[in-house]
């Protein structure tokens, strides 16, 4: 059968397009003769979850650029294809299946929130693609799946920080105030499962609602309760800055704990006074340059920053020390596995022990694909409207 | 007691909040039929304006008073570029129109200002005053005391200034008002700006204790909104009585029952008014003359 007279035209435009497409990468990069390594990320660099994915965004740009700058990897260059989802779990998951049926990377480092990565694990987990999450939500990693790991601390893992400090001061009898929120929630859960463990018992659990503006009503009631010996308060946003403040209006004397969800410079300025003597789980980041000298992260800490801060003029955050770490771990596996094959990209990721981040130190294992323990938070004190490292209570 | 004495303190705080709002809601409804949706904007715009002034190295008083009158300004450019233009169209489309002004104004409050939480110094200072056992902040004091400092204000310039009366004379019957020579838009845009420097107000003083935010206006529209509507839509008092009510029953249900159903609690009270008394506890008995 003879194409029809009126299709030949635009068939040949059509040709013209793929040939210059083809045409057009290698014409753009001569410097590289090799193919290069590709590895994928779908992050939210816009929309609601844009503080986490924005950052996150501009770290992985970043150390790419710095891998390129000295060689690549296996003497290929590396290629960061970058999607933004827009903080849309559909657009994410889209995305993810170009990645890899289009792009056909080697490895993923993104999924900036635990929704945007679950709808994206089974195209990966298909595929049989490393897929490094860059989401708190513990779901990714329990149960373990084979071909995704995750980088964030999840809740279990501060409300483990958080109790193994009580339980180093005796105290045995706790109350709670949790936001209703999903991040509040969450973590009042976790917490709740491991507490047995600490010999722990929550004597009065309170919650508030995530746009409260007042929790004395709570907080007298916890006040009023015997026996109670301090107070935990898992929240994100305003609302742990205004149960600090309430906090010191009834002038309750006992040990406020807050969460790694308030771990931000903001949290003091809008708790104010009040915040003298709260204590939470932060990572290292935060704190860099107050760690020992001794520390092994403090090196690794200091040059993320000083190399964000310098390329971005933004201070550093945690999110996109998380973006760090997943492009590290993805470079330090490509190259012990000598390969750019997925499978054995995975195996060596599974493989990685004592690998010094700036979030903690990983060692993976296959029944363990976050490889984090609780010596990656630091136990803070606020003094002074600053972080000051508590000395661990033994 | 002494737990009494904090719920009640801590209940009135946020209750004077609320019924601020809540006379918003009500001067807006009787010059003009309206329910403006955007009255808790006015609240943000009051609070972030105070927030980003003072840090731009002005003093409290001023930083406060520009913010107000700034919200003064949306307040007739609402009235001015949304309500008038659809002016005849059904009180529903109106409440439409505030719906969308309300998402336009948090849009572009996202750009002028940012997403973060923000706070202003208390007034005189964090100690709080011990009372019976219970302690107050000395910034509850200061809501308190702006709340009945802003009623009584009302209450004297509807009663007692001509200005006022043509506010009430307006909403009493317009077409009336009109052919005794009041300037009905003139009155209508008054109705706007005053109730848009009441919400700002409201803003600079609850800001040291709510703190602010882009979006924290939609909260108070709903709070606000829900008193308006137990008091009596339309009653000045009503709209104090049913502030302070709401707050309280907030306050009291978190305290002796429990936290997770304190709303639920509040908006219950609020469904069994209004199913013995319709028009709320202070509205008034219509009477469709035929």
């Amino acid at each position: 059968m003879d194409t029809p007279a009126r299709l030949r035209p635009m068939l040949r435009a059509a040709a013209i397009m793929v040939a210059t497409a083809v045409a057009g990468p290698a014409l753009t990069s001569p410097a590289f003769a090799a193919d290069p390594i590709k590895i994928g990320s779908v992050v939210s660099a816009t929309g609601p979850a844009a503080f986490l994915g924005d950052p996150e965004a501009k770290t992985l740009k970043l150390y790419v650029d710095e891998l390129n700058k000295k060689g690549g990897l296996l003497g290929r260059p590396v290629e960061l294809v970058l999607y933004d989802d827009g903080g849309d779990a559909n657009k994410a998951r889209t995305f993810a299946t170009r990645l890899v049926e289009d792009d056909k990377v080697v490895a993923m480092v993104g999924g900036t929130s635990t929704g945007a990565t679950m709808a994206m694990i089974p195209v990966f987990e298909e595929a049989g693609i490393p897929f490094v999450s860059l989401a708190g939500g513990i779901e990714i990693i329990e149960p373990v799946r084979a071909f995704v790991f995750k980088t964030p601390h999840t809740d279990k893992t501060a409300c483990q920080k958080i109790f193994e400090d009580m339980k180093a001061r005796g105290i045995t009898k706790i109350g709670m105030i949790s936001g209703s929120d999903g991040f509040g929630k969450s973590m009042r859960n976790q917490c709740l499962k491991v507490i047995g463990q600490y010999g722990i018992t929550v004597v009065v659990d309170e919650s508030y609602g995530a746009t409260d503006s007042d929790m004395t009503p709570q907080l007298n009631k916890i006040k009023n309760t015997a026996g109670v010996e301090a107070v935990l308060n898992p929240g994100f946003g305003q609302g742990p800055a205004i149960v600090t403040r309430n906090y010191a209006q009834l002038g309750i004397k006992l040990p406020l704990y807050q969460s790694h969800g308030v771990a931000s410079k903001s949290f003091i300025e809008l708790a104010g006074p009040a915040a003298e003597g709260v204590r939470l789980p932060a990572p290292a980041i935060l704190i860099g340059d107050k760690l020992a000298d001794n520390d092994p992260q403090k090196p690794v800490v200091a040059q993320y920053k000083s190399s964000y801060e310098k390329t971005t003029g933004q201070p550093v955050s945690t999110f996109g020390g998380y973006g760090y770490d997943g492009i590290q771990l993805v470079a330090r596996a490509i190259e012990s596995a000598k390969s750019a094959d997925p499978k054995k990209i995975r195996d060596a990721l599974e493989a990685t022990k004592g690998y010094v981040g700036v979030t903690g130190i990983y060692t993976f294992a296959p029944a363990d694909h976050l490889g984090l323990g609780t010596d990656s938070f630091r136990m803070l004190v606020i003094r002074n409207g600053d972080w000051a490292i508590e000395a661990p209570a033994r | 007691m002494s737990e009494f004495l904090q719920l009640a303190f801590s209940g009135l705080t946020v209750g004077a909040i609320y019924a601020l709002i809540a006379l918003g809601f009500t001067l807006i409804y009787n010059a003009s039929d309206v329910i403006n949706f955007a009255q808790g904007d006015f609240v943000m715009i009051g609070g972030m304006g105070t927030v980003f002034l003072m840090a731009a190295g002005l003093a409290l008083p001023v930083a406060a008073l520009i913010a107000v009158v700034a919200a003064v300004l949306v307040g007739l450019l609402l009235h001015r570029l949304a309500i008038e233009p659809a002016r005849g169209a059904s009180p529903v489309t109106l409440i439409m129109i505030t719906i969308g002004a309300s998402i336009f104004i948090k849009g572009v409050s996202q750009i002028i200002f940012d997403k973060q939480f923000h706070s202003l110094p208390a007034f005189s200072g964090d100690t709080p005053i011990p009372v019976g056992g219970a302690t107050i902040l000395p910034q509850s004091l200061w809501v308190m005391g702006t709340a009945l400092a802003l009623v009584v204000a009302l209450y004297l310039f509807l009663e007692h200034t001509l200005v006022g009366k043509a506010v009430l004379a307006t909403a009493a019957n317009r077409l009336a008002a009109k052919l005794v020579g009041i300037n009905v838009a003139l009155v209508l845009a008054l109705a706007f700006g005053l109730s848009a420097a009441m919400g700002a107000l409201a803003g600079v003083v609850a800001t040291p204790i709510t703190l602010t935010r882009y979006d924290i206006g939609t909260l108070f529209t709903l709070k606000g909104f829900a008193a308006a509507m137990l008091g009596g839509m339309g009653n000045p008092l009503g709209a104090v009585v049913g502030g302070l009510l709401i707050g309280l029953i907030e306050t009291f249900a978190a305290g002796y029952l429990s936290s997770t159903y304190k709303d639920a609690v509040a908006f219950l009270m609020i469904l069994v008014v209004l199913l013995f008394m319709p028009r709320g506890l202070f509205g008034s008995r219509t009477v469709e003359r035929v």
